[in-house]
C-alpha cells in the first residue's frame, strides 16, 4: 500500500468563540483530533491600563482595577489600596477592614459562580448558567446598595472604603447567607458534582502536579487543586483575615474536576467568612482618620470653607505618596493578584505593574492541552478560570 | 520578620559574592540588586538553596527611568512557600544590552519576558520565542517607555469602502492635556524665592537659643 503524507492541521480557535471566555485567539496544530501545539495569542483586549495609571492620581487609579478582572472587581481594588496604604503607612479602622473583607468574599463568590457555571456550559450543561446568574444578580444588588454600582464598584479607597453600608444591608446579607445561598449551592452540586457526563469531560483532563504548578507560576484554586495548601489569606493575612475562621480546600489529582471541586468548597468557606463579618461587624469609622488621604464629610463642606478647599485639593491634586516601592499581593478568586507599585513622592504612581493570576495560568494552556482532544482544550480553558480583562490589561 | 529578612540578605551576600551588588530591607520587603549577566545563576540558586527555596517566580516586570543610565530596570518578584517569604531581584540594562532569559529556570518567565520586550524593547538572549505579546500584530514602538505618548501614534477605524480596518495617524480634536495639580506650597522646600535666601542661616541661631 502506498504511503500517504499526513499533514498537521492548523486550527484557529477564537477570538470570537463562546468557549474562549472572552477574546482568546488560540492557534492549534492538530494531528487529527489530537492537539500537538497550542499557541495562545492574547492582547486583543489590551487597553494600556498600566500606562494610564501612570497619568492618574492614586484615587483615580482605583476604577481601573475594577476593569481588569471584571468578574470580581473588589479583590483587585483591594490589592492596589493595600499597596498604597503600605507606602503611606496608614492604618485602616476595624470597620473599614471588615467591610472590605466582606466585599472581597462576595467578589470571590461572584467569580466562582460565573466560572463554574460557564465551565459547565463549556462542557455541555446549560442549566447551571441560568441558575447561577440569578444568584449573581442578588450579590450585585448588595454591591449596588453599598456603592451605587452593580459591577464596577469603585468602593475601596486608600484608607478604607468610600462610604458606610446603608442601614439594613447587613441583615439582608445575613439572611441571604443563611437561607438563599446554601440552598442554591446544594442545587448546583446536585446538578454537577455527581453528574456522569460532567465527570467524563473533566476527570483526568489537564492534569498538573505540584512541581509543574510551581514552574508555571500557578496560584489560587488551580494550585490548591494539585494538593498544595497555600492561601495568602492564611499565609500572609491582610486586613481582617487573621480574625476569620475558615478552611482551605485542597485537591488531590490536579485535574479539571478537582479544580471545580476546590472552587465549590471555597464558596462555602467564603460564606463562612461572610457570616462572621455580618455577625462581628464592629462599629466606628470606615475610613482612616488621617486627613491627608481622607476627604472631609459632605456636612462639613457645607459649613466650612477650609473643608471645601481640603476636598477640592484632595480630588484634584490628590495625596502624595512617599517614594518607595512595594509588591503587594492578595488572594484574588483566581489566584495571587499582585501590584508592584513604584512611587516617586508625587501624587501619581511612577510605575504600577499588575500581576494577574490568569496571565500565568493561560500560559500553561499548551502544557495542559498537549496530547488531549480538541474538546478538552475547552474544558482546560474553562477550568483554569481566565478572564481577559486581567490578562491583557 | 525584618530580622529574618536581614539574615537572609546576609546569607545571600555570602553565597552570591560579587554577583550581588546591593541588598536592602525596606517596608518589610527584601530587595537585592544583581549583575545582569548572572541573573540565571542567581535565580537558580535562589530556587534550589535550602535557605531560600524560592520555587515560584510570581512576576517579572520592567521599569523605565529615562534620566538614569542604564535606563531600564528589570524586576523579578519571587515567592517561597516553604519559608513564607518574598524577595525582589533587580538588575539594570539598556536598549542595547540583552538580559539572559530565565525561561529555562522558570517556565512562567516566558510570557513575562515577552511582555517586557513588547512594552520596553528590552532584549532577552536565549529566549525560546521572543515575539510581541500584548500589542497589535505589526505594532511599532514600545508603549510603556516614558517617552511614548499616552495617546500613541496610530488609531484604527473600519473603512467601509475598502471593507477592512485601516490604520491612521492619531487625530485629536483637542491637544492632549495633562494638568499639573501639584500644589505650589508643598514644593516650597526646594524652591528659594527671591529674598528668602537670607532666612537660610537664621534657623540655626534659633535652635541654639532654644537649647
Amino acid at each position: 500500500m502506498a504511503e500517504t503524507q499526513i499533514k498537521n492541521f492548523n486550527l484557529n480557535f477564537g477570538p470570537q468563540h463562546p468557549a474562549a471566555h472572552g477574546v482568546l485567539r488560540l492557534v492549534l496544530e492538530m494531528d487529527g483530533e489530537v492537539v500537538e501545539r497550542a499557541d495562545p495569542h492574547i492582547g486583543l483586549l489590551h487597553r494600556g491600563t498600566e500606562k494610564l495609571i501612570e497619568y492618574k492620581t492614586y484615587a483615580q487609579a482605583v476604577p481601573y482595577f475594577d476593569r481588569l478582572d471584571y468578574v470580581a472587581p473588589q479583590n483587585q481594588e483591594h490589592a492596589f489600596v493595600l499597596g498604597a496604604e503600605k507606602l503611606l503607612g496608614i492604618e485602616v479602622p476595624k470597620r473599614g477592614q471588615y467591610i472590605r473583607v466582606l466585599y472581597c468574599e462576595i467578589g470571590r463568590i461572584l467569580n466562582h459562580i460565573l466560572n463554574i457555571t460557564a465551565f459547565a456550559m463549556d462542557v455541555g450543561a446549560m442549566t447551571p448558567m441560568l441558575w447561577g446568574f440569578e444568584i449573581r444578580e442578588r450579590l450585585m444588588e448588595f454591591c449596588e446598595s453599598a456603592s451605587g454600582a452593580r459591577l464596577h464598584m469603585n468602593y475601596f479607597r486608600v484608607g478604607g472604603v468610600a462610604q458606610d453600608l446603608p442601614a439594613g444591608l447587613l441583615e439582608e446579607i445575613g439572611k441571604w447567607a443563611d437561607e438563599e445561598f446554601p440552598a442554591f449551592m446544594d442545587d448546583l452540586e446536585s446538578l454537577l458534582t455527581g453528574n456522569r457526563i460532567f465527570k467524563q469531560r473533566t476527570v483526568d483532563i489537564g492534569v498538573i502536579n505540584a512541581e509543574q504548578c510551581f514552574d508555571w507560576g500557578f496560584t489560587g484554586p488551580n494550585l490548591r487543586a494539585s494538593g498544595i495548601a497555600w492561601d495568602l489569606r492564611k499565609a500572609q493575612p491582610y486586613d481582617a483575615y487573621a480574625e476569620m475562621d475558615f478552611d482551605i480546600p485542597v485537591g488531590k489529582m490536579g485535574d479539571c474536576y478537582d479544580r471545580y471541586l476546590v472552587r465549590m468548597i471555597e464558596m462555602r468557606e467564603s460564606l463562612k467568612i461572610i457570616k462572621q463579618c455580618v455577625e462581628n461587624m464592629p462599629s466606628g469609622p470606615v475610613k482612616s482618620t488621617n486627613k491627608k488621604v481622607t476627604p472631609p464629610t459632605r456636612g462639613d463642606m457645607k459649613q466650612s470653607m477650609e473643608a471645601l478647599i481640603h476636598h477640592f485639593k484632595l480630588f484634584t491634586e490628590g495625596f502624595h505618596v512617599p517614594a518607595g516601592e512595594t509588591y503587594t499581593a492578595v488572594e484574588a478568586p483566581k489566584g495571587e493578584f499582585g501590584v508592584y507599585l513604584v512611587a516617586d513622592g508625587s501624587n501619581k504612581p511612577f510605575r504600577c505593574k499588575i500581576r494577574a493570576p490568569g496571565f500565568a495560568h493561560l500560559q500553561a494552556t499548551e502544557f495542559l492541552s498537549k496530547g488531549h482532544m480538541l474538546a478538552d482544550v475547552v474544558a482546560n480553558i474553562g477550568s483554569i478560570d481566565v478572564v481577559f480583562g486581567e490578562i491583557d490589561r | 520578620m525584618d530580622q529574618a529578612l536581614k539574615e537572609l540578605a546576609e546569607h545571600l551576600r555570602d553565597q552570591l559574592g560579587a554577583k550581588l551588588t546591593e541588598a536592602e530591607v525596606r517596608l518589610g520587603e527584601l530587595t537585592i540588586t544583581v549583575q545582569r549577566d548572572s541573573i540565571v545563576e542567581v535565580l537558580k540558586s535562589l530556587r534550589d538553596d535550602s535557605n531560600c527555596m524560592f520555587h515560584q517566580l510570581m512576576d517579572v516586570c520592567g521599569v523605565d527611568y529615562p534620566d538614569e543610565s542604564p535606563r531600564f530596570e528589570i524586576v523579578y518578584n519571587l515567592l517561597s512557600m516553604t519559608h513564607n517569604t518574598r524577595i525582589r531581584v533587580k538588575l539594570r540594562t539598556d536598549e542595547d544590552d540583552p538580559v539572559p532569559s530565565v525561561a529555562g529556570v522558570f517556565s512562567t518567565a516566558n510570557w513575562f519576558e515577552r511582555e517586557i520586550w513588547d512594552m520596553y524593547g528590552v532584549f532577552f538572549s536565549d529566549h525560546p520565542d521572543l515575539r510581541r505579546l500584548l500589542t497589535d500584530y505589526g505594532f511599532e514602538g514600545h508603549p510603556l517607555r516614558k517617552d511614548f505618548p499616552l495617546t500613541g501614534y496610530v488609531e484604527v477605524r473600519y473603512d467601509d469602502e475598502q471593507k477592512r480596518v485601516v490604520y491612521e495617524p492619531v487625530k485629536l480634536t483637542q491637544e492632549f492635556r495633562n494638568f499639573d495639580f501639584e500644589s505650589p506650597w508643598e514644593g516650597m522646600e526646594r524652591v528659594v524665592l527671591p529674598g528668602d535666601e537670607k532666612a537660610e542661616a537664621e534657623p540655626e541661631e534659633e535652635e541654639t537659643e532654644a537649647s
